[in-house]
């Protein structure tokens, strides 16, 4: 009689776990997860056009947009939008086969990050300044 | 795969080959990229709106977003975004989610959602166009 042997433990494909967190990898997921946030994201931009469409209920967009919660998801917004914006851009380059050289690649990820919190900070000083 | 043994000799690659590309089923990948371009300008629009509107009450914001080259930015930029949207939740649906009723529901509530966004946003702004 032959022997019922469990199946051998063959390898699996390696997922995320398995590989040391680079900051391209990270950044790819960032994007995502950005691209995910805008996508709901959009329900403020749509509370926003309806408010200011109907007089009575835009007090209540102010009270929201102005309160500490409502600044801090508006900021958040900002900056996921700008981040997707840069990111978008730098897969666009990609997409030509440009940028993927080990220096190439590096740069634009880090001009991505560090160029998305320099405009999302420089358009909230904009912004804060206009309100007065 | 479809084709039973016997009746055709040539394999289903060489029935095919020389018959150029089906010029189909690409079509998300490309919309993807479209609106990816189109999305840049149109950000940067609306950023730039969304600043010159800060600080204003409802009349003016009303006024503003109701003027014909802000309105038609507006509802570009919804059209553009919300098809972008549409199509990046329903790749991170088709990576995580697995089992096939779960997956079908998921992409048909993105079409739905994305649909709605589109046309309530679009709403608010014709609205303050038309001034209803």
């Amino acid at each position: 009689m032959a022997e019922i042997k469990a199946p051998a433990a063959r390898p699996l494909s390696p997922h995320l776990q398995i590989y040391r967190p680079m900051l391209t990898m990270m950044m790819s997921i960032v994007h995502r997860i950005t691209g995910f946030g805008l996508y709901f994201g959009t329900l403020l931009l749509v509370w926003w056009l309806i408010a200011a469409a109907s007089p009575g209920a835009y007090s209540r967009y102010e009270w929201f947009a102005s309160s500490i919660i409502g600044r801090l998801i508006l900021f958040g917004y900002t900056w996921a939008l700008i981040h997707h914006m840069l990111g978008g851009i730098r897969h666009l380059i990609w997409d030509t086969g440009r940028g993927f050289g080990p220096a190439e690649r590096e740069w634009l990820v880090a001009a991505n990050l560090i160029g998305s919190i320099a405009i999302t900070v420089v358009l909230w000083v904009v912004g804060l300044l206009a309100m007065g | 795969m479809s084709a039973s043994p016997g009746k055709h000799i040539r394999t289903p690659l060489a029935r095919v080959r020389g018959l150029g590309a089906a010029r189909s089923g690409t079509v998300q990948f490309w919309r993807q990229r479209l609106t990816a371009v189109a999305n840049i300008p149109l950000t940067i629009a609306v950023v730039v709106i969304i600043i010159l509107l800060l600080g204003r009450n409802q009349a003016a914001v009303a006024q503003i977003l109701g003027s014909p080259l802000v309105a038609i930015i507006m509802l570009l930029f919804i059209a553009s975004t919300t098809t972008h949207m549409r199509i990046g939740m329903q790749v991170i649906i088709e990576d995580y989610v697995h089992d096939e009723i779960a997956k079908l529901v998921l992409i048909m509530a993105n079409t739905f959602f994305a649909i709605a966004v589109a046309l309530a946003a679009a709403y608010g702004i014709l609205k303050l166009s038309f001034g209803l």
